[in-house]
């Protein structure tokens, strides 16, 4: 990603642009120019514009300068795993702040509340709701809600009156504020800021629901920020006095206005958004501008109408992101997750290191410090209260308990940030007579939260969970079981409905699929809605695409139809070569592996040399390729990372093992279970399959027409675009499986053998297969996807995996070999070229 | 919840289900409205079928085997009670449970044994008891990411039978299943907290 950050903010940036336009003059560098305006003496061949290109100039160096800064704490591993980023940004800005204050005498710089209210901010929320765990986010939404509403007022309220008792005391000295004042900040101060919290909570990794729910809460309690914020701010211009009941509730039913309004506004450009979309297929261009603009406006719509902008916006991205996904080509679709990173994450860099730059400004500082100490110990504390109040009730009705641990986490992770300090510089100095101590006192509490508690928390996370009494390496068999449990605990999980909140999501979904569907997705979209065909056509579509590609990068598709000799390698396992290419590749895969987790092995190794080196290297075979148990992997959201490939790796993987094993148990046992009658279909398509490939005489080359296998491919390469590939798309329920038909009968054009896989047939008899080698064995032949096969003769690290089939008769799943050379770090280089 | 135990009462035969797997009534409630859910054509039973729909379970390694479990001796049919009693193994164990539990009952279906059990006959395939090298060696094919060879499987199947075998006879058998898992908490691990 660094790479992609550094130059990344400028799309965002030129919109800053217009923004940042009363920037006032920059330091040092721009004092130069002086003298090219001076001579005025005919045609200048070379002129010096330092004005004509100033703003826009000074706001890409410090996009510069933040980018550049942010590679340099990811050059050291140590410091970005201690120390949060946003940590590291606010010390930076200090820095530099300092140096601009050295440098010009004045403060030049500071974070407006425009600029981050109209261009910071967007695209920071818009990404937390794009990729929202919408599942997750539903099943918690009452929580969530709760803890928004009601403890940030609570927060709010509490903060604000007891500083105002204390003021009453006299321990603040003399300052000129009233109740209201104090009110009005503590409504500013009480809201657990978005970008502060995922800035810490990305590195703190903690359980899913705590994390939604934290996450959550800081999205949503914006609309009664706004509201809080605004409702005394008009008392106290109104002055305390002749605030009246009515003016109360007429607060209390903008809250909802404002809120509901905002989600509305939210709900409907996402519809609109969705329906848009609908209709890009001939300007696949400009189809991710869209998602931006739409959303953008969603969130100045709002702001317009003077309803809660963050909701709107986050809204909007939750309720698109189902069907925008889906109508989206596969390119946009990563154009969009991309660029969408890019702006959040170079949006909150400059967020965290314009906060530092802010503070260096005498002109804001006032000090007080009984006001600043209470502040803090009470937001702490009364967020504490809070939280384990609201939980305590909570836990009465909540399937999953949040216990003491979450609430510590919680309470602890109320980070406040950006938004309280656009909001407290909002305020206007002449109704709120001390806004510089409201200011200074949110700029302290802001370094403190993000600083020492974004130091902090990962420290007291582990800490509390270090429940680990004995430190004793765990035996194979507890490992592998171990993880067997968890297996099946997450699939019982599933079985059993997780969370509750089904009725109402099966109802959801019955309309959803009834109509919502119908309207806002493409045609072909809508038909492969199916969740488990859906994964299996997405799967399918990158297997396409890859063979495409390499028939690209061959220079012609050739490859596919002809049976040369580069594609009989794949095959053709009797020949003595692939065995001597297996045993050097596998020493070579040892080498490189081992070279990986070497830090690992040498402690092991430290720790117990006397244990045999082969039971190690069992241990870290299962330690590095067992699968992860879904809860491990799945990922919530983060802002800075795309979901890593690895789970999504595994996930197919596994998809395709199931899937075949249960082809092969339709084709074996031939159940009669499913009812309906495409899986009737189905059932015949399979048996003459079955037909057709038992019919192959043994180890003979079956005679296919290359013709049929053509069309086959043909077919392939259309897939890219599922709109133009009807076939596909013919039936429901068959297309994908058709696919895997068409794969098996492909191979046996070309693979005289095909490969046995038992983990793909039912589990019966791999001792009998094992006896016989896969070419004479007479049962069904299910082989590697296309990709697998397109690959194979490049590397020899595929012999290396595909060897094993010809010494054991049975494979372990190859399909994945097209990821071989880029996505396994430890596959040799392409350069053991043969 | 005393609104919701009205709906309780069109549960076929909710009390004996109840004693049997310790349910809450509200969780009985929901894993019936989750039971419905699945049996989408409503046929009364659930198939294999219903339950390969569940997207998650296809990209679980063991999701078919655990299917399975939920369809004893062959059976084609699950109906509600069954259902419910496969669930009712990874009810988390609390503490009354063991307190003030007659002697005489039944083991309950959540005890530590009976998780293991569940576990156990996920592997033993062919129900003699015993966990074969070729059956441990099927577990570890599902559960390995490809790039691992047959070989090193074998040689990982060969170890675990190896270290878990105490009688020798290259097989591992229930006994000897809970015996290397006795450091492990099963209590803990093989629980849900949402079924209680």
């Amino acid at each position: 990603m660094p790479g992609r950050g550094a130059p990344g903010p400028g799309w965002g940036l030129l919109l800053v642009l217009l923004a940042l336009g009363e920037l006032p003059r920059a330091q040092g560098v721009e004092e130069k120019p002086g003298g090219a305006h001076g001579e005025s003496q005919g045609f200048q061949v070379v002129t010096f514009k330092w004005h004509h290109v100033q703003d826009p100039y000074i706001i890409a160096l410090w996009i510069l300068v933040a980018s550049l800064a942010k590679i340099g704490f990811h050059l050291s591993h140590k410091v970005t795993s201690v120390v949060p980023e946003s940590a590291l940004l606010i010390v930076l800005g200090l820095l530099l702040g300092g140096i601009v204050l050295a440098a010009d005498h004045i403060a030049s710089f500071s974070l407006t509340p425009t600029v981050f209210f109209f261009y910071l901010l967007p695209p920071i929320v818009l990404d937390a709701g794009y990729f929202m765990p919408n599942r997750l986010f539903f099943g918690n939404l009452g929580t969530i809600l709760l803890y928004a509403v009601i403890g940030t007022v609570w927060n709010a309220a509490t903060t604000g009156l007891s500083l105002y008792g204390v003021f009453r005391s006299g321990l603040m000295g003399d300052l000129n504020v009233g109740l209201l004042d104090f009110l009005l900040f503590g409504s500013l101060i009480a809201a657990v800021d978005p970008v502060a919290v995922l800035a810490v909570f990305e590195e703190v990794h903690v359980n899913e629901v705590l994390f939604i729910i934290v996450f959550g809460e800081s999205l949503l309690n914006d609309a009664v920020t706004v509201v809080l914020y605004n409702v005394f701010e008009s008392f106290v211009t109104l002055g305390g006095d002749k605030v009246t009941g009515v003016d109360c509730a007429k607060g209390i039913v903008s809250f909802f206005v404002v809120s509901l309004g905002g989600t509305l506004v939210g709900v409907v450009f996402a519809f609109l958004l969705s329906l848009v979309t609908r209709f890009t297929k001939h300007v696949r261009i400009i189809e991710p501008g869209f998602v931006f603009v739409l959303s953008y406006l969603s969130y100045l719509t709002s702001e317009m109408l003077s309803l809660s902008a963050i909701l709107a916006i986050t809204f909007c991205g939750i309720c698109c992101q189902k069907y925008v996904k889906a109508n989206i080509s596969e390119q946009s679709a990563t154009t969009v997750r991309y660029t969408m990173k890019m702006l959040a994450s170079g949006a909150e860099t400059i967020i965290f290191m314009f906060l530092g730059i802010s503070a260096v400004d005498p002109l804001i500082w006032k000090w007080n410090t009984a006001f600043v100490l209470l502040t803090l110990v009470f937001i702490s504390v009364y967020r504490a209260i809070g939280v384990v109040l609201q939980t305590w009730i909570l836990n009465r009705y909540r399937m999953v308990q949040l216990e003491i641990i979450d609430q510590v986490v919680m309470s602890y992770g109320g980070l406040r940030g950006a938004v309280a300090y656009a909001l407290v510089v909002l305020l206007d100095e002449n109704k709120v007579k001390e806004k510089n101590l409201f200011v200074s006192t949110t700029i302290i509490v802001i370094f403190f939260t993000v600083i020492f508690q974004g130091l902090t928390i990962k420290p007291l996370v582990q800490w509390l969970k270090v429940k680990r009494s004995e430190q004793r390496d765990p035996k194979l068999n507890e490992k592998l079981h171990g993880r067997a449990f968890d297996h099946i605990l997450s699939a019982i999980e599933d079985i059993s409905g997780q969370i509750g909140h089904n009725y109402l999501r099966d109802k959801w979904s019955n309309f959803d699929r009834k109509f919502l569907s119908k309207i806002l997705m493409r045609r072909s979209a809508q038909k492969s809605r199916d969740r488990i065909l859906n994964v299996f056509h997405e799967l399918n579509l990158k297997d396409a695409i890859s063979y495409v590609a390499e028939g690209e990068r061959r220079g012609s598709l050739a490859f596919i139809r002809s049976p040369s000799t580069d594609n009989m390698v794949n095959v053709d396992f009797s020949t003595p070569r692939p065995s001597t290419v297996e045993a050097s590749v596998s020493y070579l895969l040892r080498e490189n592996a081992s070279a990986v987790r070497l830090d690992m092995q040498s402690l092991e190794q430290r720790r117990q040399s006397i244990r045999d080196t082969e039971d190690m290297v069992t241990h870290h075979t299962l330690q590095q390729y067992l699968y992860k148990p879904r809860q491990e992997y799945k990922h919530l959201y983060s802002r800075h990372e795309l979901t890593a490939d690895e789970d999504e790796k595994q996930d197919k993987e596994i998809f395709h093992r199931t899937m075949r094993k249960r082809l092969e148990s339709f084709k074996s046992a031939k159940l009669g279970v499913n009812p309906h009658k495409k899986a009737a279909k189905l059932l015949k398509r399979e048996r003459v399959q079955k037909r057709r490939n038992s019919s192959i005489p043994n180890g003979k080359l079956p005679m296919v027409s290359p013709l049929h296998d053509f069309t086959i491919t043909e077919k392939d390469l259309e897939l890219p675009d599922p709109e133009e590939a009807p076939s596909y798309d013919a039936e429901e329920m068959s297309g994908g499986i058709e696919f895997l038909a068409n794969i098996t009968q492909d191979t046996a054009t070309d693979s005289p053998s095909g490969i046995d896989n038992p983990v793909f047939s039912p589990d019966e008899d791999p001792g009998i297969l094992s006896a016989v080698p896969p070419w004479l064995s007479p049962g069904e032949t299910v082989v590697p996807s296309q990709r697998a096969r397109v690959q194979i003769p490049h590397s020899p690290s595929n012999f290396h995996r595909l060897a094993p089939f010809r010494l054991s008769g049975k494979s372990v799943d190859s399909f994945l070999l097209a990821d071989g050379p880029e996505e396994q770090p430890h596959a040799p280089p392409e350069s053991t070229h043969m | 919840m005393g609104s919701r135990s009205s709906h309780a009462a069109r549960i076929p035969d909710v009390d004996s289900i109840r004693r049997e797997t310790g349910f809450s009534q509200a969780s009985l409630l929901r894993l019936y409205h989750r039971f419905r859910a699945l049996d989408w054509n409503e046929k009364g039973y659930l198939s294999r079928v219903d339950l390969q729909q569940i997207g998650a379970l296809a990209v679980n390694p063991l999701g078919d085997r655990i299917i399975d479990s939920f369809f004893p001796d062959g059976s084609l049919h699950l109906d509600f009670p069954g259902f419910v009693r496969v669930l009712a193994r990874f009810r988390p164990v609390d503490d009354e449970d063991n307190g003030n539990r007659d002697p005489k009952e039944p083991e309950p279906l959540n005890s530590r044994m009976n998780k293991l059990r569940f576990a156990f006959q996920l592997y033993d395939l062919d129900r003699d008891g015993k966990i074969s090298r070729q059956e441990m060696l099927q577990v570890l094919r599902l559960m390995v990411g490809v790039q691992v060879t047959e070989e090193q499987l074998e040689s990982i199947a060969d170890r675990t039978v190896q270290e878990a075998d105490e009688d020798g006879d290259g097989a591992v058998s229930f006994l000897e299943f809970a015996k290397s898992l006795e450091k492990m908490n099963i209590e803990q691990k093989m629980s849900i907290r949402i079924l209680k």
